[in-house]
């Protein structure tokens, strides 16, 4: 019995039913064929692939899956999810473990790419769209890569690719009222 | 649906859209915009530009917050909704930003959620509709003045036009015909090749432009091989992604790839007489004016 404990942990049932209702998705059904994994663009980086998350979710492997670099290279490409046999939404599961991640507070394992998601979402609340440079300054300053791109400078001033000045929209007030109120929604559903 | 009508002394029908053209497009895409404004024009479809509208999100939206990236397009839908017409969307990531939400809103008890936070009740009764698919409807005559004889497209579709099928409701997810057969009636000669819904590396470039050079150049490099002129696309990341990183992809890898890659807007107004100036042609880091010129095709 010590065993069997070991390979499968206390809280296997609760991190599968959370993610099997916050999904709506039967992640028990899948029998890891691998063809999620094998059609994935980015399986080659991940520390664990698609596959491998599916069946730590049966396990219960919660650490492993929400520190894992999985849920933060996942470009939501849809591959996975369009070709599984037993047609699990896998992008749609793993999009809700990254958020779970982040309402547990875990490390991100890409810390950049969450970097980079909340500078482009800081752009959305200041202007109400996306302001490319200002985004490229805030990923900079808040990755520490303070030089990132700066060699390409120069061929997209010549090529007039930048839009200096931001874009006006009257819409900014409503993008900042609704982030506001999901933000309200959010602490209430906590 | 479009409204159609007739147009007083011009015998093809009236097409009205309403027009989200993407934060992107009013900036490092600006040539997707004009060209597709310029070719809509010109084939007697009228796109009226939302007022003041704000982002959708992208991945950025619904990578980190699930509500967020409801109720940003949720207020885009509710704009078109309230325009009263179907809503034509150049940009691949709105569109399945827009898209997704729509799905979403089926069910009753979320657009519930979602209609408090933006403050007005949502339908879903709004049709969104990719740039591609209304400017190569069949229907539509194409009144090519400039064939594009002789020039060999790769017609790259991306993710998020054609995945997943139940949401966008477009075309065939692994092996996509819609632009091959635009290209074909504008005059070009469209390639086979096996990636052209692969994943170019979406929105990572920044954080992990590794993963971009790795994923483009695998698609860049098979397009070469196949013998394409150029590339076509209907995606400002595609196009950021596979334009832009040519260089870094010669360093990295060693193949000098030089492959001109533009938005099928641009290459529908070359065959409708728009000039190379008009299209913006000249703003791609990697320039297809040679390759244009030396095919006699500017």
């Amino acid at each position: 019995m010590q065993d069997t404990k070991a390979i499968i942990p206390e809280p296997a049932s609760s991190l599968l039913s959370f993610v099997q209702s916050n999904t709506g998705q039967n992640i028990s059904s899948c029998y890891q064929c691998g063809k999620c994994s094998a059609g994935c663009p980015t399986a080659y980086a991940m520390d664990i692939g698609p596959r491998q998350v599916m069946r730590a979710i049966q396990l219960g492997l919660k650490d492993e899956i929400l520190g894992s670099s999985a849920i933060w290279l996942c470009v939501s490409c849809q591959t996975c999810s369009v070709r599984c046999p037993r047609e699990i939404d896998i992008a749609r599961v793993i999009e809700s473990l990254r958020l779970l991640s982040q309402a547990e507070g875990t490390p991100p394992a890409q810390r950049e790419i969450a970097v980079f998601h909340r500078a482009f979402l800081q752009q959305v609340r200041i202007f109400g769209r996306l302001y490319e440079v200002g985004l490229g300054i805030m990923y900079n300053l808040r990755s520490g890569h303070f030089f990132n791109n700066m060699n390409r400078l120069p061929s997209l001033f010549a090529k007039k690719k930048l839009r200096l000045i931001p874009q006006r929209t009257k819409g900014v007030s409503d993008a900042r009222r609704i982030a506001a109120r999901v933000k309200k929604l959010e602490s209430e559903l906590k | 649906m479009a409204k159609v009508g007739s147009n007083t002394g011009n015998q093809t029908a009236e097409r009205v859209y309403s027009y989200y053209p993407g934060c992107s497009q009013l900036a490092t895409a600006e040539e997707y915009d004009v060209s597709a404004r310029l070719v809509s024009r010109k084939l007697g479809i009228e796109l009226r530009e939302l007022e003041d509208w704000i982002c959708c999100g992208a991945s950025a939206a619904h990578s980190t917050d699930h509500w967020l990236s409801l109720a940003l397009p949720a207020h885009t839908l509710k704009q078109a909704e309230e325009a009263g017409l179907p809503l034509a969307v150049p940009c691949a990531m709105c569109f399945s930003r827009l898209k997704f939400a729509l799905h979403e809103l089926e069910n009753k008890e979320t657009r519930d959620i979602v209609s408090h936070i933006i403050e007005k009740e949502l339908s879903t009764a709004v049709a969104v509709e990719p740039m591609l698919k209304i400017l190569a409807d069949e229907s539509l005559p194409i009144p090519v003045v400039k064939p594009l004889s002789g020039l060999k497209v790769a017609c790259y579709y991306g993710c998020l036009l054609v995945r997943p099928p139940e949401v966008v409701k477009f075309d065939n997810a692994e092996n996509p015909q819609t632009m091959e057969r635009l290209m074909q009636r504008l005059g070009a000669e469209p390639i086979n090749w096996g990636l052209k819904t692969a994943c170019c590396g979406a929105g990572v470039a920044f954080p992990r432009l590794d993963v971009v050079l790795k994923l483009s150049y695998r698609l860049l490099s098979l397009i070469k091989a196949s013998g394409a002129d150029c590339v076509a696309v209907a995606c400002p990341m595609c196009h950021a992604n596979l334009d832009m990183y040519q260089k870094d992809m010669k360093a990295k890898f060693g193949e000098k790839l030089d492959l001109p890659v533009l938005y099928f807007t641009q290459l529908m107004g070359l065959a409708l007489g728009f000039s190379p100036k008009e299209l913006l042609l000249n703003k791609h880091i990697t320039n297809p004016l040679p390759m244009l010129r030396k095919k006699e095709l500017i």
